[in-house]
């Protein structure tokens, strides 16, 4: 199962770093990342696999939104299906 | 694969323009609940109830947060409680009703459906006896959602249940005087009901449906308005197809949405009902579409152009969107539901006659309309009787759910918080419609041919 990472704030070092090593704690594979800087303020979308995750997938969720709050970033994970559904026909 | 602006996008709709799955609605089937015995009937009732949507709360809940889309609500609507109950030897439905409740309390969710009767043709000993139950079911009961179907294309309309349904109404309103008549915000009168519709207070599982079935109502005004901000001042033409595009796009997301729960629950998935239902919420309202269109306030000439063009925009961009499409479909006007409806009735250009106009186009009818306390039953009776015949002869539903305030005068508000909202208290006509109430039978069914 694949899923989609979005990442939002304000730029600062070691973003990419920080969420690629906690996403590897979980077991979580990077299959593609695309990453922006615009005024300051950092986006990056990922698509990942999740279905060899080390732990349940909402925990996973839940992680990684509050080591974000911690950092003062928006983090969250979906399931690829919704943005499949309402893009591709 | 998917671009970066893609998934901003969607992301976007979901935390600014209030995209959500409106409802996840249980379709469970009661036919094999009936019983001599009313208590051994209650106790079927709610065994089988509990049974099937022991896990729809839950399952709904994990779904929301796996693909990070808000489901609003969880409901569940039963077969029409009249065919259930009617073998039981009693007088009084109400333990149904109450039977219904704590079922849905059980289950965690918001609202049950069912608690109806179909008479478009004429009543049967059930019908009857429920009907006369409806506004003490409805006063003694806090989730349960009740609906009578008076008229039909096929059958006409039944002038007797019409007249009934005004002094029904005003009943309801009176037994549940202390929260404003929140009860007749519970009930809708319907021409031509549909038996898969997800959407409280009008859903029932109907007589040809499956044992269970999940159905999906969409939602998104919010995501249509910002994207005819995009086009302003272009032809019609560009605005219709902007109109598809989104409803394409908020459609495709209640398909998945629904065959993932139907999946997991085990039960079939029914139909997405490609609706565009408004909240209270600013930036979540359907007049304000069509004040983006170019008029002024809502409710002023134009508008029903303006809606009848977003109604059949929206099913053309649903329609290929999902696999099976149902329910009411198209765009609902509840004022106290919609934050522009209300702004524009409080400022008086949006009036009971234009809504009636409007529901000629729109999805269903005069829905969550606030009156005086003072409107008699006869005009009551008299408003459903012409949005029944509206539906009848446009082979399309209608209905009315409206709420007269006891107490109330034009100009006061009623406040129901939530998602049901608050409702100005819109002046009726005071010529009497007593006599033409007061003749009952029914109006025969219409020509299906001659269209003109």
């Amino acid at each position: 199962m694949r899923a989609i990472v979005t990442v939002l704030g304000k730029d600062c070092i070691g973003i990419i770093g920080g969420v690629c090593t906690h996403l590897a704690t979980y077991n979580v594979n990077i299959l593609d990342i695309s990453q922006t800087v615009l005024q300051g303020y950092f986006t990056m979308t990922m698509v990942v696999d999740v279905s060899d995750l080390s732990i349940d997938f909402d925990e996973m969720k839940r992680q990684m939104a509050s080591y974000g709050q911690e950092r003062g970033l928006d983090i969250r994970v979906q399931r690829e299906d919704i943005f499949d559904a309402m893009h591709k026909i | 694969m998917l671009n970066q602006k893609s998934i901003l996008e969607t992301i976007e709709m979901i935390d600014k323009q209030h995209l959500d799955i409106r409802t996840i609605t249980m379709g469970i089937s009661l036919r094999d609940c009936a019983h001599p015995d009313w208590k051994a009937c209650c106790t079927k009732i709610y065994d089988k109830i509990c049974g099937k949507a022991e896990k729809l709360v839950a399952t709904g809940e994990a779904i929301e947060r796996e693909f990070g889309i808000p489901i609003v609500n969880k409901r569940i609507s039963v077969t029409p409680m009249a065919m259930v109950a009617e073998s039981c030897e009693t007088e009084d439905f109400v333990p149904f009703a109450v039977t219904m409740d704590k079922a849905a309390k059980a289950c965690g969710v918001n609202f049950i459906g069912g608690y109806s009767a179909l008479v478009q043709k004429g009543f049967t000993s059930g019908d009857r006896r429920l009907i006369a139950s409806i506004p003490q079911a409805l006063a003694e009961t806090d989730f349960v959602c009740s609906s009578v179907n008076v008229g039909s294309t096929r059958a006409g309309i039944n002038m007797d249940a019409v007249a009934l349904m005004g002094r029904i109404i005003k009943e309801t309103a009176e037994r549940t005087k202390d929260t404003q008549g929140l009860g007749c915000a519970k009930l809708v009168v319907f021409s031509n009901a549909v038996e898969d519709n997800p959407f409280m207070a009008g859903a029932f599982h109907g007589v040809g449906e499956p044992e269970c079935a999940i159905n999906v109502g969409v939602s998104g005004p919010g995501v249509v308005y910002h994207a005819l901000q995009s086009v302003k001042g272009q032809p019609f033409d560009v605005v219709a197809e902007t109109i598809k595009k989104t409803a394409f796009q908020v459609t495709r997301m209640g398909q998945l949405v629904g065959r993932e729960a139907g999946e997991r629950l085990g039960v079939p998935f029914g139909i997405v009902d490609l609706s565009l239902a408004p909240t209270p919420a600013i930036g979540d309202s359907v007049a304000r579409i069509l004040e983006e269109m170019g008029l002024e306030v809502c409710g002023t000439h134009g508008t029903t152009a303006a809606l009848a063009l977003l109604n059949d925009a929206v099913k053309k961009g649903g329609v290929m969107a999902s696999g099976h499409v149902g329910g009411l479909s198209g765009a609902f006007i509840p004022v106290s539901e919609d934050e522009g409806m209300i702004a524009a009735a409080q400022e008086g250009t949006l009036t009971i006659d234009k809504l009636e106009a409007m529901t000629c186009v729109c999805s269903v009818g005069l829905d969550m309309i606030a009156v005086p306390g003072d409107t008699t039953a006869e005009t009551i009776s008299a408003i459903i009787a012409d949005e029944a015949a509206i539906g009848m002869v446009n082979s399309k539903t209608t209905a009315v759910r409206i709420i007269p305030v006891p107490g109330a005068k034009v100009g006061d508000m009623m406040e129901m918080g939530g998602l049901l909202g608050s409702a100005p208290v819109m002046p009726v006509h005071a010529a009497s419609s007593a006599d033409f109430i007061a003749r009952g039978g029914r109006i025969p069914a219409p020509l299906q041919s001659l269209k003109n």
